[in-house]
């Protein structure tokens, strides 16, 4: 038994709006392939009368919170962060998955989910002669979790230094005192860590007199944005600030870069954050690359099954995950290169030509990765 | 000798309206000792006939000479109190009203603070009343002609009636050719009429009428004057024309949702994908999609309304039915198709549409229960991605020609047309009426009238109602041949005035000039709508509003002094049961 009061649970998250139209589930990429319904999960929290047993509902962990529901949704429900609620319900109980539990402590104890220690947290960035953070220095790169020690991921990191130190940008690293932006503990449903790191972190930026600050994952961006408390602080992914430099003529590309190239919208960034144009536009400004776009793109982008949580844990369905049918998808329009602007669709869908045995075929990089070795 | 006031209260339940939360005894009990007033009573409902009839019969039998009734808002009955009062011959402005309903207890709960609030609202009413000067209400002669702008099917039916009635009407119509929408459309439901048959004859009539000016690729720049007396200039071509008349019908009428702003249905990005309003083209001639006919036809309601996501939260109304006249034409002409039409709560509330939705039906339609969430390619067809909710199952439908449902939006230049006519605008962007029950086809700017969609989303039968209507509310000052001007206008005090021309700059009504000889403000009593604008504008105070004067608004504004419990002066009128 996992009871919650569903009549107060539905009026907080607005339930009685939902018409019943089935837009969220009609396009939920999960729901095709296991049990998830966010429409049914509405209906049934609705009309449970006194109370509704959570038990056996193990398809809300499967949930990637893509957004794709809400942003269909013609009511203004929000189906994902009703399912963030949820999960909630679940962490309180402390009835999680181990691996769930392992992120979550990992982030309270290491201020990252991977279990790996705090000091190494800037090792990265050694011997790039990056700035630490200090107040006067215009923007705060705020690195995040995977690009600070995921070896792959390290690489984008790597990059983006480079194009921005070779464009003249004035910006600067937290190192150790970087911790997690907590926007995967928030997904997981673990509300209260999210707070307390919420309100860490913003203490820290502010100490260090941080007004404008940009990020390497679109999640972290994500949670700045949307999930923090109004602080003043402008925060931007780093594709909007490479778009900036492309429009105003400040990178400078010395080779050219001729691949076919398509771009995977991450969900945080596009779906979520309407930025759809940037990515482009800077993919566009690299001399000799062809940009041609898959049929799910922009705003029907197929999430890659790595976000809220997912990246520790396989779900119910463990089967062809979606970063696969996303590699399909890519591999269909010819493009010799899979582009993306996230560190969790990098993995993903990295991990998924490998599964498929198409390395020959396409290749997976971040967009900083493009620019960078075009300067 | 001094003015002694002789006060009637009269306090209405308002069935239980106001009687649920508000005591309306004590309020007439508390009444009767305020200053001035000599009968206070209650009654289910002031409105109603016997409720005037008290009224009628206290003025005349208490020789009262001042009138309060506490119930509704002004904006509902204060015209039909004046009317009352008038009729035994007292000065329709020493009436006064006290909107105890939307102002007390409409929103405030069953408790005695509601009471006094209602209480201290009645003091102040009686205060004002007692403060009002009786006002000479004047007559204005009108122009007996009327100008419809647009000729769609709503203008054409507007413009004919009143042509009809013996009236000259000048039509303005924007494009070259008349009957709007409708004109677009092949066959209407649920008839399966054609349109062209509908709309031939009645443009016909129009073109040929004797009384009927018709002003194609013409658009309105300018509207000046009132009721009775409006100075339009009509634009064609490089010439503009001014026409004077006496009343405007407006049927402006709408635009179609643009289905661009649901990318996820790929409209624009798939030729497979078109809208309903595409549909009707195509159905012109022969229905082939890539040069070929579809065999898997899906249609999706509600495309562009409903939604919050686009800003157009309202249901359009006819496109349940549009969809359906679409869907059961694919099955008649294509045999073989297979259609499918995903709903999300089907309306077929008109005359004969729900025998027209089983006729759908019954021609092998197949309505699944859902809105479809995106359209992706797969192949050489495109998918619809839905779930069907009375399955509960996510499905995948393959199409050869998808139809999207669109709605009806307000056209994007209805500021525009609100500006020159000074229209308000209801939260769906259509232009409101003056009362969504009692006076759907005025405005709340006298002498401008409503007709078809430009109020709101309505398909032909009820737009044609609506223009019928709309032509005859606005024939009644073209009959009656005279209007009767707002007495409450802006009145200057010479003295005070030194012609700064301030009031001019903030009057929308242009009612403000500057005398060349006094070199002081006048104002053209006419033209003053009474709204108060050039009286806050005025720096040296010499404007004031008749009814709404400085002293009879301290008057209301000094009983208000005290919040707490109201003081109940010493018992001087007396107070009477009325039998119910």
């Amino acid at each position: 038994m996992l009871q919650i009061e569903s009549q107060p649970f539905a009026l907080e998250y607005d339930l009685f709006a939902c018409i019943q139209c089935g837009k969220c589930t009609g396009g939920c990429p999960m729901a095709i392939k296991t049990k998830l319904n966010p429409r049914v999960l509405i209906y049934r929290l609705l009309t449970a009368g006194n109370g509704y047993d959570l038990e056996k509902h193990e398809e809300l962990w499967d949930c990637t919170t893509c957004g794709t529901c809400f942003s269909r949704c013609p009511k203004e429900v929000n189906p994902m962060e009703t399912i963030i609620a949820l999960r909630s319900e679940f962490v309180e109980k402390g009835r999680v998955h181990q691996n769930v539990k392992t992120a979550l402590e990992s982030t309270y104890r290491h201020g990252n989910p991977l279990t790996l220690p705090r000091e190494d947290r800037g090792a990265w960035a050694k011997d790039l002669s990056v700035k630490p953070m200090f107040d006067g220095v215009e923007y705060l790169y705020f690195v995040g979790c995977s690009p600070s020690y995921d070896p792959q991921a390290q690489k984008v990191a790597r990059a983006l230094v480079r194009i921005l130190q070779h464009a003249g940008v004035d910006f600067g690293i937290l190192g150790k005192e970087e911790n997690c932006c907590a926007s995967e503990v928030r997904r997981l449903g673990e509300l209260g860590l999210f707070e307390m790191m919420a309100e860490d972190n913003q203490e820290t930026y502010k100490r260090l007199g941080v007004s404008k600050m940009f990020t390497t994952s679109p999640h972290c961006f994500n949670t700045f944005k949307n999930d923090y408390p109004k602080n003043g602080v402008e925060v931007q992914h780093y594709t909007q600030v490479l778009a900036h430099l492309v429009e105003n003529d400040e990178l400078e590309f010395t080779s050219k870069f001729e691949k076919t190239v398509t771009y995977h919208d991450p969900c945080y960034l596009g779906k979520q954050n309407g930025i759809f144009d940037e990515p482009r536009a800077v993919l566009k400004s690299i001399p000799g690359i062809k940009l041609v776009e898959m049929d799910r793109s922009r705003e029907k982008s197929l999430c890659c099954e790595g976000g809220g949580g997912r990246m520790w844990l396989e779900g119910t369905n463990p089967g062809v995950r979606l970063a696969q049918t996303r590699i399909k998808e890519a591999i269909e329009t010819g493009a010799e290169i899979l582009a993306t602007a996230c560190p969790f669709c990098l993995l993903t869908l990295d991990e998924a030509v490998k599964l498929l045995n198409a390395e020959d075929k396409l290749q997976v990089m971040d967009i900083a990765e493009l620019v960078d070795q075009a300067l | 000798m001094a003015f002694i006031p002789r006060v009637g209260v009269y306090i209405c339940h308002c069935g239980i309206n106001i009687a649920a939360t508000v005591d309306v005894k004590a309020v007439a009990e508390f009444a009767a000792h305020l200053p001035g007033v000599v009968v206070s009573r209650d009654y289910t409902y002031m409105c109603s006939d016997p409720g005037q009839a008290l009224i009628k019969d206290d003025i005349a039998e208490l020789n009262l000479d001042r009138v309060v009734v506490a119930s509704c808002s002004p904006l509902m009955h204060e015209p039909t109190f004046r009317a009352t009062v008038a009729e035994v011959g007292m000065n329709p402005y020493c009436f006064e009203m006290a909107n105890i309903r939307e102002q007390c207890s409409w929103v405030h709960g069953d408790s005695t603070p509601t009471t006094q609030k209602a209480m201290h609202l009645v003091t102040s009413a009686v205060a004002k009343a007692i403060m009002l000067q009786p006002l000479q209400q004047r007559q204005a002669p009108v122009t007996p002609t009327a100008l419809v702008i647009g000729g769609g099917i709503s203008g054409i039916h507007s413009a004919l009636d009143i042509a009809n009635a013996g009236f000259h009407v000048t039509i303005v119509e924007r494009y070259p050719s008349l009957g709007g929408h409708v004109s677009q459309l092949h066959q209407t439901f649920p008839t399966l009429e054609s349109t062209a048959d509908l709309l031939n004859p009645l443009i016909d009539q129009l073109t040929n009428h004797p009384l009927i000016t018709l002003m194609i690729e013409a658009e309105v720049t300018e509207v000046a004057g009132y009721v009775g007396n409006f100075e339009v200039k009509v634009r064609q071509g490089d010439k503009t024309t001014e026409v004077p008349v006496g009343v405007i019908v407006v049927a402006t009428g709408f635009e179609v949702f643009d289905a661009h702003l649901k990318p996820e249905l790929g409209y624009g990005v798939y030729p497979e994908v078109i809208t309903t309003a595409d549909f009707e083209q195509l159905a012109a001639g022969e229905i082939l999609v890539n040069g070929r006919e579809p065999e898997r036809v899906v249609f999706i309601h509600c495309v562009g309304s409903r939604d919050q996501s686009v800003g157009n939260p309202y249901c359009s109304r006819v496109c349940c039915m549009v969809s359906a006249k679409q869907a059961r034409l694919v099955r008649e002409r294509l045999p073989n198709s297979r259609v499918t039409v995903f709903y999300m709560d089907m309306r077929a509330y008109g005359k004969g549409s729900e025998d027209f939705y089983d006729s759908v039906r019954q021609s092998g339609v197949i309505y699944r229960r859902g809105n479809p969430s995106e359209i992706i390619r797969r192949g050489d067809r495109v998918v619809v991605r839905a779930e069907d909710t009375l399955t509960g199952e996510p499905v995948e439908v393959e199409a050869d020609l998808v139809v999207l449902a669109v709605g009806m939006v307000p056209r994007a230049d209805t500021d525009v047309v609100a500006g020159l006519l000074k229209l308000a605008r209801s939260s769906d962007g259509f232009f409101m009426e003056a009362h969504p029950k009692l006076r759907p086809v005025d405005t709340a700017m006298a002498g401008i009238f409503l007709a078809g969609c430009c109020q709101g989303p309505k398909d032909i039968p009820e737009t044609i109602n609506q223009a019928r209507a709309a032509a005859a509310t606005a024939m009644i000052p073209l009959m009656r041949g005279q209007v009767q001007v707002e007495a409450a206008i802006a009145s200057i005090e010479e003295e005070l005035c030194t012609g700064c021309d301030q009031c001019a700059e903030v009057c929308v009504f242009a009612a403000l000039q500057l005398h060349p000889v006094r070199g002081v403000m006048t104002v053209n009593p006419v033209l003053c709508q009474g709204c108060g604008a050039c009286a806050t504008a005025c720096p040296s105070g010499a404007i004031s509003i008749k009814h709404f004067t400085f002293d009879q608004t301290m008057a209301q504004i000094d009983v208000l002094s005290d919040f707490g419990e109201p003081t109940v002066p010493t018992p001087k009128a007396e107070v009477e049961e009325v039998a119910v």
